[in-house]
Formats: C-alpha cells, sequence, structure tokens
C-alpha cells in the first residue's frame, strides 16, 4: 500500500486517538504544573469618624476576569507532585525519620491519600488477576469435559458477569451483602454480630471489592481459556496418556504450556483493566475504607463549582506512568515478536 | 469417541463438575434474586428480619395486597422519567457504534495492509492507549470542554467515546482483515481499481462477520460506559448509567432504592437479549485477538 493510501485510510482513526487520547495526556501534564488562582484581594481604606482603618476584601471581578484570561491558573512547576495529597515528600521523609519501626512508618504513609490509593489499586490488580487466571482456567477444563448440550448454558450464564455494565453489576452484589442483603444479613445472624457489616469494615469491604472483580472478569479468562482448550493438539494428549501420565499431569505438562501464549494475552487485558477499578467502589459507597487512583481523580474533578484540575492531573499523570511501566514487559514481548518475524 | 477411562468418575472430574457447578450458581443467582426481588417492596428486597421475605414477599402483601408489585418501574419510568435517559443512550450508543466502525474499518484496513514499520507503532500506540484508564483521559478533556462550551452535550460523549474505542477496535478489525486473502483486492486492483475501490467494491461485501463481532464490543462499550457520561454529560443529558447512580446518590428513601432496582433490571434487559441472540459472535470476538496471536 503506498504511503499517500495508507495516510487518508488512517486518518480518521488516528485523529480521533490524538485528539482524545494522546492530548489528553500532554494536557493532563500541562494543568498539573499550574495550580487554581488566589482570590484577588484589594485593601481599601474604611474611614470613620475615629480614623482610618484598613479592611481586605476579595474583588470577586478581579478574580473572575484572571480566571477566564488564564483558566489553567499560574504557574506553579512540580509543586503539584511534591504536595500532601500527592508524592508527599516532605511527609514520607519526616515519617521516616520519626517513625521507630517499618510498621509505623507504613502507617503513616498509609495515611498520604495518593499512595492509599495506589495501595489498594496495585492490591486489587494483583489479588484479583492470578485468582480470574487460575480459576478461569479450572472452569474451562470443567466446561471443556461437560456433555455438548450443557456447555452453551454454562458459557451463556457466565457471560452474564462479565457483559453487565459494572456499576450495575456492582450494585446487584452490593445490595445482596449489605448489612439488610441476604448473604449480609444471613452472616450477621450467623456469627451473630449486628456490627458485622461492609461500610463498617475495611477488611471485609475490600474482600468484598475483589470477590466482585474475580466475579466480573472470570468469564473472560474462562472463555479465551476454553477456546485455547479447544485446539490443544490430540497426538500429544494420547501419547502423553500413553507414556502413563495422569490426567493431571497431562493438564500441568500438555495443557498448560499450550495456553501460555493465551495467558499472557489474558494477563495482560486484566491488569489494564482491573488497574482502572473505580464503578464498584462507586456502587459500593466503598469510599471510606477503599479509593483507587480513578476515584481520587474523580474525587477531584467533581469538587463542586471548582474542579481541582492541578490535583487530579498530577494523579492522572502519576497514574499513567504506573500502568506504562507495569505494561513495559509485555510491550517488549510484542516488540520482539515482530521484530522477529520481520527479519 | 469417550474411552471407558476418559468416561469413568474420578475425584479429580468430579471436583471439576461440582466447581462448574458452583461457578455456574455465583454467576446467576444475583440476576436471578435481583429481578425477582425487583417485584417486590423494599421491605422485602431489603428485608433485615427474613430473607424468606423476598421470595414470599410477605410485606408486599401486605402494603400492595399482591405478591409482585410494579412499584418499582413505575417510579423509575414513570415518574423519574427513565425512558429518557434510554433515549440519551440509545442515540448515543447508536451513533458511538457506527461512526467506531466506520474509522476502525478503514484504519483496521489500511494496517493489515501495509507492511511498512510504522503501521506497527501505530498498533502498538493503540495498545499503550487502550490501557490508559479512562479517567486519567477525563481529567485531560473537562476543561477544555468547559472553556469552549461543549461540556454537558451529546456529541462531545459520542466523540469521545470513538476515540477510546479506537484502539480496540483497531486490534481487533486488523487482525480480522488479515485473514482476508491479500489477492481478493489486489487482483480487483490489477483490473484497474483504485484501492479505495478495491476495498469499496470487494472487501466490504465479505467483511460483515467481523465488523459486526466489533461492533457488538463497541456497543458494550458504549452502553456501559459511566466514567465518560458522568463526567461529560449534564443532567438533563444523562445516559441511563449516570442516571442509575444519581437515583442511588439522592434517593436513599425508604420505596425509592426500588427504583434503582428496577432501573437495574431494565437496563440489564438489553445486555440479556444481546447475549441471547449473538452468544456465538461475543465468543469468537472475545478470543480473536489472542488465538490467533
Amino acid at each position: 500500500m503506498k504511503h499517500r493510501t495508507f495516510f487518508w485510510f488512517i486518518l480518521p482513526t488516528l485523529s480521533a486517538m490524538v485528539l482524545f487520547i494522546a492530548l489528553p495526556i500532554v494536557s493532563v501534564f500541562v494543568q498539573s504544573l499550574f495550580v487554581a488562582h488566589e482570590q484577588v484581594l484589594v485593601v481599601t481604606e474604611n474611614c470613620g469618624p475615629f480614623g482610618c482603618k484598613p479592611s481586605t476584601a476579595v474583588d470577586v471581578e478581579a478574580t473572575e476576569k484572571l480566571r477566564q484570561e488564564q483558566p489553567l491558573g499560574k504557574f506553579n512547576g512540580l509543586g503539584t507532585y511534591l504536595n500532601r495529597s500527592h508524592l508527599a515528600v516532605a511527609d514520607i521523609s519526616e515519617a521516616w525519620a520519626t517513625s521507630k519501626t517499618m510498621g509505623e512508618f507504613w502507617g503513616q504513609v498509609y495515611n498520604l491519600p495518593f499512595y492509599n490509593a495506589l495501595t489498594f489499586t496495585l492490591t486489587y490488580a494483583f489479588v484479583v488477576t492470578p485468582l480470574v487466571l487460575v480459576l478461569g482456567l479450572a472452569i474451562a477444563v470443567g466446561v471443556n469435559n461437560l456433555p455438548a448440550m450443557l456447555k452453551g448454558l454454562a458459557i451463556f450464564v457466565s457471560l452474564l458477569p462479565f457483559l453487565v455494565t459494572p456499576l450495575v453489576g456492582s450494585l446487584i452484589l452490593f445490595w445482596m451483602v449489605d448489612g439488610d442483603g441476604v448473604i449480609g444479613a444471613t452472616i450477621q445472624k450467623i456469627f451473630n454480630d449486628p456490627s458485622l457489616s461492609l461500610k463498617a469494615s475495611t477488611p471485609l469491604m475490600w474482600i468484598m471489592l475483589m470477590i466482585y472483580g474475580v466475579w466480573h472478569t472470570l468469564p473472560f479468562s474462562f472463555i479465551t481459556f476454553y477456546a485455547g482448550l479447544q485446539t490443544v493438539p490430540e497426538d500429544t494428549m494420547e501419547a502423553a496418556q500413553i507414556d502413563g501420565a495422569s490426567k493431571w499431569q497431562r493438564l500441568i505438562h500438555v495443557v498448560v504450556p499450550h495456553l501460555m501464549p493465551l495467558v499472557s494475552f489474558v494477563t495482560l487485558m486484566l491488569i489494564m483493566d482491573n488497574l482502572r477499578v473505580f464503578e464498584p467502589i462507586v456502587s459500593f459507597s466503598a469510599e471510606a475504607h477503599a479509593r483507587s487512583l480513578s476515584w481520587i481523580i474523580f474525587n477531584d474533578l467533581r469538587e463542586s463549582g471548582n474542579p481541582l484540575y492541578a490535583s487530579a492531573g498530577a494523579t492522572s499523570l502519576l497514574t499513567i506512568i504506573i500502568v506504562i511501566i507495569l505494561m513495559m514487559p509485555v510491550l517488549i514481548r510484542t516488540w520482539r515478536d515482530f521484530s522477529r518475524k520481520s527479519h | 469417541m469417550a474411552t471407558a477411562a476418559q468416561s469413568r468418575m474420578t475425584p479429580l472430574k468430579l471436583f471439576s463438575y461440582s466447581f462448574v457447578l458452583l461457578w455456574l450458581i455465583v454467576a446467576a443467582f444475583p440476576f436471578f434474586w435481583t429481578f425477582w426481588g425487583s417485584f417486590k417492596v423494599q421491605a422485602d428486597f431489603l428485608s433485615k428480619a427474613d430473607w424468606m421475605n423476598a421470595l414470599t414477599g410477605a410485606n408486599t402483601i401486605e402494603q400492595t395486597g399482591s405478591a409482585f408489585t410494579g412499584q418499582g418501574y413505575h417510579g423509575a419510568w414513570v415518574l423519574e422519567d427513565f425512558w429518557f435517559n434510554f433515549k440519551n443512550t440509545g442515540i448515543v450508543v447508536f451513533f458511538t457504534v457506527i461512526i467506531s466502525l466506520t474509522f476502525g474499518t478503514l484504519g483496521g484496513y489500511a494496517l493489515a495492509r501495509s507492511g511498512f514499520r510504522y503501521a506497527f507503532w501505530i498498533l502498538m500506540a493503540a495498545l499503550v492507549f487502550r490501557a490508559m484508564p479512562h479517567m486519567t483521559l477525563v481529567s485531560g478533556y473537562l476543561l477544555w470542554f468547559f472553556e469552549w462550551n461543549v461540556w454537558g452535550i451529546l456529541p462531545t460523549t459520542i466523540i469521545v467515546l470513538v476515540a477510546i474505542n479506537q484502539p480496540f477496535t483497531l486490534w481487533m478489525l486488523h487482525s480480522f482483515f488479515k485473514n482476508i486473502p491479500k489477492d481478493m483486492d489486489e487482483s480487483a486492483m490489477v483490473d484497474g481499481c483504485t484501492r479505495f475501490q478495491a476495498f469499496w467494491h470487494v472487501i466490504v461485501p465479505v467483511m460483515w462477520p467481523g465488523v459486526i463481532t466489533t461492533g457488538l464490543f463497541s456497543f458494550l462499550l458504549a452502553y456501559n460506559d459511566f466514567t465518560v457520561a458522568v463526567m461529560l454529560l449534564s443532567e438533563e443529558n444523562e445516559t441511563i448509567i449516570p442516571a442509575i447512580n444519581s437515583f442511588m446518590g439522592t434517593t436513599q428513601v425508604e420505596g425509592k432504592v426500588m427504583y434503582a432496582v428496577a432501573a437495574v433490571v431494565s437496563a440489564t434487559a438489553p445486555l440479556f437479549v444481546l447475549i441471547l441472540f449473538f452468544q456465538r459472535q461475543i465468543v469468537s470476538g472475545l478470543t480473536a485477538g489472542a488465538v490467533k496471536g
């Protein structure tokens, strides 16, 4: 294909991606370098019968004008990145200096908003992803052994939690496990402890959010692995059987290696999606116990009437950097594969 | 061809069957429960006293005289104008799917037929773009959309969803077009067609299976989107998912939770129908990128 033709074919999709994905990333960076204008103060002298007193007032008009002229705010350099809501360099070095044990240090770091959200997001991604991989493979092997008639039904039922809107799916689960819901109330009865509720316990909330994560993404790994199982070479399986390999040994030594390329594909997809965890936190009203990176950006932007663009921008850029670092191994492998193929 | 050895019930097999059964219950039960409960009153659906109430509807009978009530649906659709949100979702989803597929087919075709190295770089960039959390992108739009006065309207949301959808659409259609033999369009070009004519007359007629599969996923992305819609749409243009969220925020009053439950069931119904009719395409789409590599 000629360069010229290629250009015209790719133009619409490329301009959509550049304008609404690449440029916003640049914009996020620019926003993060500025802070909102402070209000313009005017000092007037109030002269009365007992002499003159200076008084300060907010000049609403001038403030508004300044904000209109420079919507980004005033230049702040990397200040936003280093402040308490983001990397909190000063707080961390202070915590390091004052705390005696690692536990104490960690406790202080965990209370900083960015690190708090980072901890939850990474824990969520790195607990949910392996669970989904292992359970997905187990279900795929199980369904593969089912009679043909039941396979279709099993896949149909499994697709429901995956395709349901995340916000809706998490609400459905939340209504069941909430203190008044069928599972929540039953658990309280069994343990005879009315305080045993999602809203009151951080560990319970974390566990429930991760259970939701597994419930929601398990079908994806299951179906991908199930499709992969259809392509396992019969000959190799038979040869292994003749050599005396048990079912379990065949699974570990033949099936799993055959599925390895799929495993890395599914892992990549799962990590991408799990790092943006957001909806379940909204549905569960979990913000008192668990906040993700996406949630704290959302919170900054929702600051009523006056979104904190700088703060949201800084968190966004840090999030993007973390996502890219975590994707690096896969990106490098894809690049190597491609170079091998083309030479 | 099950041999005796293969069909014997081993403990491993028994375990694997019961595991599948357990998963199917876990996957389906919440939907049954919520669907059934949406025809009850709140005192039954969220019954602290006895979960059997949600099945029998004791309080529903007491309050309404019948074991099933449409109060939740009446509240959501008639009193809270949920149909209006459905209309907005319809507009957003329709245009997002059409525009995404148009852009995606052109781009995916070009990437599949171009042997140049930059085609690969575009795909890699798309993969990185695919990984960006949507909230980080939204925080890049907001200030400018307010400045340009395009915040809150449906077209803005549509074009943003189209863009967010592009990386996935490109990858999927690229691998799909790779499977259509090059000879087809190239022989048309030998016969004197331009590249675009070859695409239009030869490729377009055979591309529909791949486009429909990709379209299903574009539909799901647009329909299920919460992040973009909640930040970029004003209240009068709200789509269903943010609307359900605002039910939760403003109506935690006795009885109104059932509006949200009814809205949730209403929002899930189209997806249910979609899976019913397009299960095969969805499954093939899920695995297309992976199995073909």
